[in-house]
C-alpha cells in the first residue's frame, strides 16, 4: 500500500482537493464486551487538516482517537495513517494483526494531547519532553535539549524547564503535554478534550496555544472539544457524533449556522 | 549493668551482629531481586512468563520458612546439591521474601495511573522504555514504605538461622545465657536492643531512598 502512494503525485500540504488522506476510517467498529460503541465510521482526514469532533458525552468521540493513537484497537475495519494500514498487515493476501514493530513504525507519525495531561510526575519539565526524542528518535542529548526547548518556547514555557510538573498550574501542564507531543512531529495529533480538566481561566492560554500551533498548517489536527467557538474558530471541517455515528459533517459555518438534523440543533442549544 | 560483663559479651555479641547483618543484606539484596523481576513478570504480555511467576509467588509464599530453610539445607545434598549454611540461609529467605515482595511490586506497579502507560505509549516508547523508564521509578516510590516493613520482617526473621548452625545474634545470645544464666535480663534486653537498632538502620535508608526518590513531585 505504501508504495501506491509514492507513485502519485505529490500533493499540496494543506488539504488541497487531491491530497490524498493522511487518515482514514474505513467502516470502523468498536465494541467493548458486548456494548458496541462505534457502529461503523467512515472518516478521512487531508494532510493538514483540523477537523473538530463534537457531541454529547459518551457518544465515542474518545474510542474514535484512542484508536487512531493505538490505544484501543478496532473490533473491525481498518484505518489508514498516511495511506499505510494502521492496525493491520497483509499477510499472503489476508489482513493480520499488525506486529508490535508494524505498530511502532506508524506510531512516528501519530501523536496525542490527554485530557489529564498525564505529564510524567517524576520528571522535570524538560525531561518530559526529551525523553522520547532521546529514546525513541535516538537524537543526542543536545540536539533534544534544543528541540525541546524550541518546543516549550512555543508554548510559552521556557522558563519552566527545570521545574517539577507538580509545580505548574493546570494549563502549564497542558502546554507542556502539547510541546512533549509537538516535539515528535507527528503527521496527526490527537486532542482529547484537553480543557475540559481545567479550571475555566486557565481554558483560554492553552487554546490560543492550540490555534497559533493550527496556524502553522502542516499538522493534521483531530480536536475532540466541547468548545464551540474554539471549533468554529480553529476546524476546517467539524464532525457531530452521536451513539457511536457520525451523524452530521461540514465546514463550520454550515454546521453551526444550519444544523440538519435534529440532534445536532438540540445539541447546539443545550451548548448555548 | 557490670562493665565487665560487657567486655565479656561484647566480642561474641559482636561477631553475631556481624553474622545477622550479612545473612539479613544478602538475603534482602537476593529478596529484592526475586521481587522486581518476578512482580515484572506477572505483568507480562506472554502467558507462560507471568504462570511461572505466579506460581514461584504461590510456592514461595506458601511454605514455613523454617522448612524451607531446612529443605535447602539438610535435604538438597540428599539430591547431591549442597550448600554452605550461609548459601542456604540467603537462598531460603531471598525465595521466601522475594515472594511476598512481589505481590509488592506487582501491586505498586498496577498503582500507577492508567494514563501514565498511555503517554509514553503515545510517544512511541517501547514497552520495556514505558516500563523502566516511566512507569517503575514512580512504582518505586510507592513501594518504599511496604518494602521497609518486609525488610524488616525479614531481619528478624534471620534469627531462624541459629537453627542451621549459623552463629548469629540470637545463636550467640543463647550460648551467652548458658554460661550467664544469673544476667539473662541484661543480655536479652541489649539483644533486643540490637535488632532494634539494625531495624532502624534499614527504616532510615527507606526513608531516605523515599525523600530523595519524591524530591519535587508532591
Ligand atoms: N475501556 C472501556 N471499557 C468499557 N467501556 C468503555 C471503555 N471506554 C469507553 N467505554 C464506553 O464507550 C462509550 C464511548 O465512550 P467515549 O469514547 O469515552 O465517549 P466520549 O469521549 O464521546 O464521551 C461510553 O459508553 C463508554 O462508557
Ligand atoms: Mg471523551
Amino acid at each position: 500500500m505504501s508504495t501506491t502512494v509514492q507513485e502519485r503525485e505529490p500533493h499540496a500540504v494543506s488539504g488541497g482537493e487531491t491530497a490524498l488522506p493522511i487518515v482514514k476510517y474505513n467502516d470502523v467498529k468498536k465494541s467493548f464486551g458486548d456494548l458496541e460503541v462505534l457502529h461503523g465510521i467512515n472518516l478521512e482526514m487531508r494532510p493538514g487538516e483540523k477537523i473538530a469532533i463534537i457531541g454529547p458525552s459518551g457518544s465515542g468521540k474518545t474510542t474514535l482517537g484512542r484508536m487512531l493513537m493505538t490505544l484501543e484497537e478496532p473490533t473491525s475495519g481498518t484505518i489508514e495513517v498516511d495511506g499505510e494500514l494502521l492496525w493491520h498487515m497483509e499477510r499472503g493476501g489476508k489482513l493480520v494483526r499488525a506486529s508490535e514493530a508494524h505498530l511502532h513504525r506508524m506510531r512516528t507519525k501519530i501523536g496525542m494531547v490527554f485530557q489529564h495531561f498525564n505529564l510524567f510526575p517524576h520528571m522535570k519539565v524538560i525531561r518530559n519532553v526529551t525523553e522520547a526524542p532521546r529514546k525513541v528518535l535516538g537524537l543526542s542529548k543536545e540536539e533534544a535539549h534544543e528541540r525541546a526547548v524550541e518546543m516549550l518556547r512555543k508554548v510559552g514555557l521556557e522558563d519552566k524547564l527545570d521545574v517539577y510538573p507538580s509545580k505548574l498550574s493546570g494549563g502549564q501542564k497542558q502546554r507542556v503535554a502539547i510541546a512533549r507531543a509537538l516535539v515528535m512531529r507527528p503527521k496527526v495529533m490527537v486532542f482529547d478534550e484537553v480543557t475540559s480538566a481545567l479550571d475555566p481561566e486557565l481554558v483560554g492560554e492553552v487554546l490560543e496555544v492550540i490555534k497559533e500551533i493550527a496556524l502553522e498548517g502542516e499538522m493534521a489536527m483531530m480536536l475532540i472539544t466541547h468548545e464551540m467557538d474554539f471549533a468554529r474558530e480553529v476546524a476546517d471541517r467539524v464532525i457531530f457524533g452521536a451513539d457511536g455515528l457520525i451523524v452530521e459533517e461540514g465546514p463550520p459555518s454550515e454546521l453551526f449556522e444550519n444544523p440538519e438534523s435534529e440532534r445536532l440543533q438540540s445539541f447546539l442549544r443545550r451548548m448555548n | 549493668m557490670n562493665p565487665s560483663l560487657w567486655m565479656e559479651w561484647a566480642p561474641l555479641l559482636w561477631k553475631g551482629l556481624v553474622t545477622t547483618v550479612q545473612v539479613a543484606l544478602l538475603s534482602g539484596v537476593v529478596a529484592l531481586f526475586l521481587a522486581v523481576l518476578t512482580g515484572i513478570c506477572r505483568l507480562s504480555k506472554y502467558k507462560l512468563i507471568r504462570g511461572i511467576a505466579y506460581v514461584y509467588v504461590m510456592l514461595f509464599r506458601g511454605v514455613s520458612l523454617l522448612v524451607l530453610l531446612f529443605w535447602v539445607y539438610f535435604s538438597l545434598p540428599a539430591l547431591g546439591i549442597e550448600f554452605s549454611a550461609i548459601s542456604a540461609a540467603v537462598l531460603a529467605f531471598g525465595l521466601n521474601y522475594g515472594a511476598f515482595g512481589s505481590e509488592i511490586v506487582r501491586s505498586s506497579i498496577l498503582a500507577v495511573p492508567k494514563g501514565q502507560w498511555e503517554a509514553a505509549l503515545a510517544l512511541n516508547l517501547t514497552p520495556a522504555q514505558r516500563m523502566f523508564r516511566i512507569i517503575l521509578p514512580q512504582a518505586v516510590v510507592r513501594m518504599l514504605p511496604p518494602i521497609n516493613n518486609l525488610m524488616i520482617e525479614l531481619l528478624k526473621a534471620t534469627s531462624l538461622v541459629s537453627f542451621i548452625t549459623l552463629a548469629d545474634l540470637t545463636f550467640q545470645s543463647q550460648i551467652l545465657r548458658g554460661q550467664f544464666f544469673g544476667n539473662t535480663i541484661e543480655l536479652f534486653t541489649i539483644v533486643l536492643i540490637l535488632y532494634f537498632i539494625l531495624s532502624s538502620c534499614i527504616t532510615l535508608v527507606a526513608r531516605l531512598l523515599e525523600r530523595k526518590l519524591s524530591a519535587g513531585r508532591m
